[in-house]
């Protein structure tokens, strides 16, 4: 079991794969994501969302606003345009 | 009679610059289109993942948010109207504006009033040629459109929704942009963008509960920072169709052009043909008629 990941910016995808865990900062504090994790609907405030894919190495991605879903395994992290600008790098 | 033929010359020869000037364009909105048509694929996902956000805490949950609810203390209604930043691109800026203006009528008649807001120059210069007031304008990159000037469309929109009645608010806003279909087909749309209905049903009602979802830090402030981001994207997937169906559009003039030149240049090719086949009959007649003349005499 993993889950599904994508992360996206208004104008593409940032990064999509399979995940072994998902950490974002949400509005109430830090929150991990784990296969099986109830469904959430969640702001994000600045901070770093960190993915640990199933192979590779774990994906930081600095946010600023935006927010992240998680319902049956599939997690969606939103991100604003503004905040989306300076991660262009990331593959 | 060589004046003609020289005419004639420099008819073909300017065409022949126009048709490689329009050629040109032709080539240019061609490759653009397909860049255009990839941000729209690219934009895609987001847009989707916002859907998604969006129906299903309109299935979990009834939340009230003033982005949904009607407003009656004004009349004041608000037009978004997507056109072109230049024109050789055919009737596309003209059939947009003329829809523009049936809705504009159609809302004035329900005793409207109605507050432009217009993107592309080729709006603004029509409303400012007809003395129709623009409450604000953005022009530059029609055939671009950037995330960022999407967003600040759709926060000064937002902003004109939420503002109260004495300082301007709209009770309403209605969208009208061209929607790309294919490459040869692009008709303008009229969307009643906001007070939102949220309608959709993305999320299937599971079998037995539907999954208790949970939000953080709780409903309202999700509602807050989700629909104002479901107005951005449905506002730059708006004008991501603009600028797809403004380069199509533009492609299919150019080549209509082209064919045009071409059409025009065989013609003053027969035309300078004609000239010359008949100056050259009338001097054969001179030189006959003088050769016969020297012989009576």
């Amino acid at each position: 079991m993993a889950l599904n990941v994508e992360v996206v910016s208004p104008a593409r995808v940032l990064w999509s794969g399979e995940a072994s865990m998902v950490s974002a900062p949400a509005a109430d504090g830090s929150m991990g994501v784990l296969p099986g994790h109830q469904p959430v609907l969640a702001v994000l405030r600045n901070g770093v969302v960190q993915v640990t894919p199933v192979q590779g190495e774990a994906v930081e991605i600095e946010v600023d606003g935006g927010f992240f879903s998680v319902d049956s395994d599939q997690v969606t992290i939103v991100l604003d345009a503004s905040a989306a600008a300076h991660v262009d790098s990331i593959g | 009679m060589a004046g003609q033929q020289r005419v004639y010359n420099q008819r073909i020869k300017s065409t022949e610059t126009l048709k490689k000037m329009f050629r040109a364009m032709e080539l240019i909105a061609a490759s653009r289109i397909s860049k255009a048509r990839e941000r729209a694929g690219q934009a895609a996902p987001y847009a989707r993942a916002i859907t998604r956000a969006v129906s299903a805490v309109a299935t979990h949950s009834n939340v009230e948010h003033r982005l949904t609810t009607e407003r009656s203390d004004t009349n004041r209604v608000a037009m978004l109207v997507v056109t072109a930043d230049r024109g050789m691109a055919g009737a596309y800026s003209a059939t947009l504006l003329r829809e523009a203006e049936r809705l504009r009528g159609s809302l004035r008649a329900e005793g409207k009033e109605v507050v432009l807001y217009v993107a592309g120059r080729r709006g603004v210069s029509y409303y400012t040629f007809r003395n129709v007031p623009i409450e604000k304008s953005w022009t530059g990159d029609s055939d671009n459109p950037k995330a960022e000037v999407a967003e600040e469309i759709a926060d000064t929109l937002l902003e004109a929704f939420s503002a109260p009645a004495e300082e301007g608010g709209v009770a309403e806003l209605h969208v009208v942009y061209t929607r790309f279909r294919t490459m040869v087909s692009q008709e303008p749309r009229v969307v009643r963008m906001l007070p939102l209905e949220v309608v959709e049903g993305v999320a299937e009602p599971g079998e037995g509960l539907p999954p208790l979802y949970e939000f953080e830090p709780g409903e309202g402030e999700v509602l807050d920072a989700l629909l104002p981001r479901y107005i951005r994207s449905r506002i730059f997937n708006a004008l991501l169709q603009a600028a797809a169906s403004e380069l199509a559009a533009r492609q299919r003039a150019m080549r209509t052009a082209v064919d045009n030149a071409e059409d025009l240049i065989r013609t003053y090719t027969r035309l300078k043909n004609t000239a010359r086949q008949a100056e050259i009959t009338q001097e054969i007649s001179e030189i006959v008629s003088g050769a016969d003349a020297l012989a009576a005499s």
